[in-house]
């Protein structure tokens, strides 16, 4: 058993951390939303419907699982056409995540020669291809150079004051330190701690002091 | 869907350029052995072979008996009674040391009206057969059986329709069946037929396969009770030259006749031929075992690569109804491998039939429905057989072990069944129950209850119907896809 007890609310227009040390189930929870893993018991729904009967899934919720999953031989901009195909989008929109992201002068190179950084960003660029009002990124900063990081701050600040709800997990407390407005801890895989960003602020003194606080001794379950 | 998997498949450069390499490889080998192949007979070299006889079907036929014959202008009838019906089988098994008294099961000897003395020409004729009793045979693929006990026949012409009769008292007549010769000529031949197959055994060979032998047989009849007067000419329709040292020094072929009793002997054969007369136009696709392997490696990489890179997670994550994804890229790649594999066969078999014409070799002529149900037949096994790999790599989720797993259910089979590796029987069994059974779809020539041949896989001829053998692969590759979909709807991705 990986999951027990994760109940947390990520609202729009924030971005709401999802942190907890490595094996917390951070992971596994975004795949039960996404109808990868199977639960035992218990509903994971996004609007009030399961993942899987959303028309056009990719359209009401953008997820980045693992940037890694990419063909080598296949360029960035076909992951994305093939994609859109999926959800009937257009291949104009496929251009224009790829302006959002910085990836067009790279994208008709075969994807395996891409850089962590740029598997990310191609990673992220498929999240927002359907124009979501929820996304889900699992560790979005792994892999990125400062400045991609600063980028990628800049980004997620971006899409929650578009008015998305934007979930980003992550183990180290540092990357999320500004951006986050709403914080989930969890450990053992239930979450142990949602609240505000101002309210752990005043009682912990800071978020870094909260995420040692909250998630000590919650490491992974055997 | 349907989209997406499409183009997910063109945009890797080496699926694309496998599947276009495998579709090369269709028509190249098949030029190159079509250029290949050269036939000569006789001493010089060079020297073009005999073809044999072209029916009235189009078909390449056997045509080569005793004929006795006159002229018949208009309508008119021929009766006789067979009075005696004997023959000779040179050494056969078990000890091969004897010449033996009998018939061989196809053994003709009855009344005939010709177009002519030509081999190849038009016929029906009335028979009497070494052991299938009286028939009414035409135009050398038509069969249908008579009375097993009568011993007179009766033939009539009335404009084309020839009409065979037999009876067992000369009194009451069956009329076996009225058959029409669409352009007969006013003038005809009518007269009698003597002919004798060759006494044909398959036995296990030493080293699997099957040995197959061919004996020399003659057959004598006895003909009485003659109603048409007028002198009868003696000939050896098809006759090569060749003489055995039976007919040599015992009794030769021809005539013989006491006021209105005609005894006759012949060899021979009025018969459908068999693989034996030449290449057929199933030969030009000698390429297909290696496209086959070819396909296969593009169709497992299809889906086992999503697993590798874990990409299966994000197709599902944009197609979460997984059973639908699988099907979709079951019929993409099926699709895309028939569309090539049509266009592939399309083009080899005419170019590689005209090429080995051309080369002075004798290709046998198949009809136009044939030729396409070869050609449509081969894309869709192609296909069929590349969607049976896609769904064990779906299964197994493991590339060399699906290609592995594909190879063995497909191509082994056929290389066993066909190479004479196998005792035919258990060849035979092979094509009807594993994937390769489709491969019945290039059976160029059909075979013949009236000819008595072993019809075996390595000669070009399989158990099943060619419907019912792509029917076979179709139900593996449904299961292998069935299990494929109950895997991986269960499984976390």
């Amino acid at each position: 058993m990986a999951l027990d007890g994760m109940t947390f609310t990520a609202a729009p227009g924030v971005v709401t951390g999802f942190v907890g040390p490595n094996g917390a189930g951070k992971s596994t929870t975004m795949r039960v939303l996404l109808g990868l893993d199977a639960a035992d018991r218990g509903t994971a729904t996004v609007g009030g419907r399961r993942y899987r009967d959303l028309p056009n899934p990719l359209t009401h919720l953008g997820a980045l699982i693992d940037a890694n999953a990419l063909h080598p031989a296949r360029s960035g901009r076909n992951h994305l056409l093939w994609l859109a195909h999926s959800q009937g989008i257009d291949a104009k929109r496929v251009d224009e995540v790829l302006d959002m992201t910085g990836l067009r002068t790279v994208a008709r190179r075969r994807a395996g020669g891409y850089s962590l950084g740029m598997r990310q960003r191609l990673g992220i660029s498929a999240a927002l291809l359907g124009d979501p009002p929820a996304l889900m990124l699992d560790e979005p900063f792994n892999g990125l150079d400062p400045e991609g990081i600063v980028w990628m701050r800049d980004l997620l600040r971006t899409l929650a004051a578009e008015g998305r709800a934007v979930l980003v997990s992550s183990h180290l407390m540092s990357e999320l330190q500004d951006i986050a407005g709403h914080v989930v801890f969890v450990g053992r895989g239930r979450a142990i701690k949602e609240a505000a960003k101002d309210e752990l602020t005043i009682r912990y003194g800071s978020l870094e002091a909260a995420y040692l606080e909250l998630t000590r001794g919650e490491g992974a379950l055997k | 869907m349907i989209r997406a998997e499409w183009h997910k498949l063109r945009t890797v450069r080496g699926w694309l350029g496998g599947l276009i390499a495998a579709f090369a490889v269709i028509i190249g080998l098949g030029v190159l052995a079509a250029f290949g192949v050269h036939t000569s007979c006789g001493q010089q070299e060079g020297e073009a072979c005999p073809a044999p006889p072209i029916g009235p079907g189009g078909q390449a036929v056997q045509d080569r008996f005793a004929f006795v014959h006159q002229k018949l202008d208009g309508d008119g009838t021929l009766t006789a009674h067979i009075a005696d019906f004997t023959g000779i089988i040179t050494y056969p098994p078990p000890n091969h040391d004897e010449l033996v008294p009998g018939l061989v099961p196809w053994a003709k000897a009855g009344l005939i009206i010709k177009d002519g003395t030509k081999p190849g020409s038009a016929y029906a004729s009335v028979m009497l057969t070494g052991s299938h009793g009286v028939r009414m045979q035409h135009n050398y693929t038509e069969d249908k059986a008579g009375p097993t006990d009568a011993r007179w026949l009766r033939i009539t012409r009335s404009g084309n329709t020839i009409k065979g009769y037999a009876s067992s008292d000369a009194t009451r007549w069956a009329e076996i069946r009225s058959v029409d010769l669409p352009g007969l000529p006013r003038t005809v031949q009518i007269g009698f037929l003597v002919a004798s197959p060759a006494n044909v055994t398959a036995k296990p060979g030493p080293h699997g396969g099957s040995i197959v032998q061919a004996r020399f047989t003659q057959a004598t009849a006895v003909f009485d009770h003659v109603d048409r007067t007028g002198t009868w000419t003696y000939e050896k329709l098809g006759d090569d030259g060749g003489m055995t040292d039976w007919e040599k020094f015992h009794h030769n072929a021809g005539l013989d006749q006491h006021g209105g009793t005609l005894t006759i002997s012949g060899s021979g054969d009025v018969a459908p031929a068999g693989n034996e007369a030449g290449a057929t136009i199933a030969h030009t696709l000698t390429g297909m075992i290696v496209a086959l392997i070819a396909v296969f490696v593009v169709a497992v990489l299809f889906i086992t690569a999503e697993y590798r890179r874990d990409l299966i997670r994000t197709t599902f994550t944009a197609m979460p109804h997984r059973g639908r994804v699988l099907a979709a890229k079951a019929a993409v790649i099926g699709a895309v491998v028939f569309t090539g594999g049509l266009i592939a066969a399309a083009i080899t078999v005419p170019l590689a039939v005209h090429l080995m014409r051309s080369g002075g070799n004798f290709v046998i002529p198949s009809s136009t429905a044939t030729g396409v149900r070869v050609v449509v037949g081969s894309a869709a096994l192609l296909a069929l057989a590349a969607v049976l790999a896609y769904a064990v790599g779906a299964l197994l989720r493991r590339g060399v072990a699906a290609v592995a797993v594909a190879v063995l259910l497909v191509v082994l089979p056929y290389i066993l069944a066909t190479t004479s590796i196998l005792p035919s029987a258990a060849a035979g069994w092979l094509l009807r129950l594993t994937p390769a059974a489709a491969f019945a779809v290039q059976q160029a020539l059909p075979s013949y209850p009236q000819v008595n041949m072993p019809y075996a896989p390595s000669d070009g001829y399989y158990p099943l119907p060619a419907w019912a053998g792509l029917l076979v692969l179709a139900g593996w590759a449904s299961a292998a896809l069935a299990l494929a979909v109950a895997r991986t709807r269960r499984a976390d991705a």
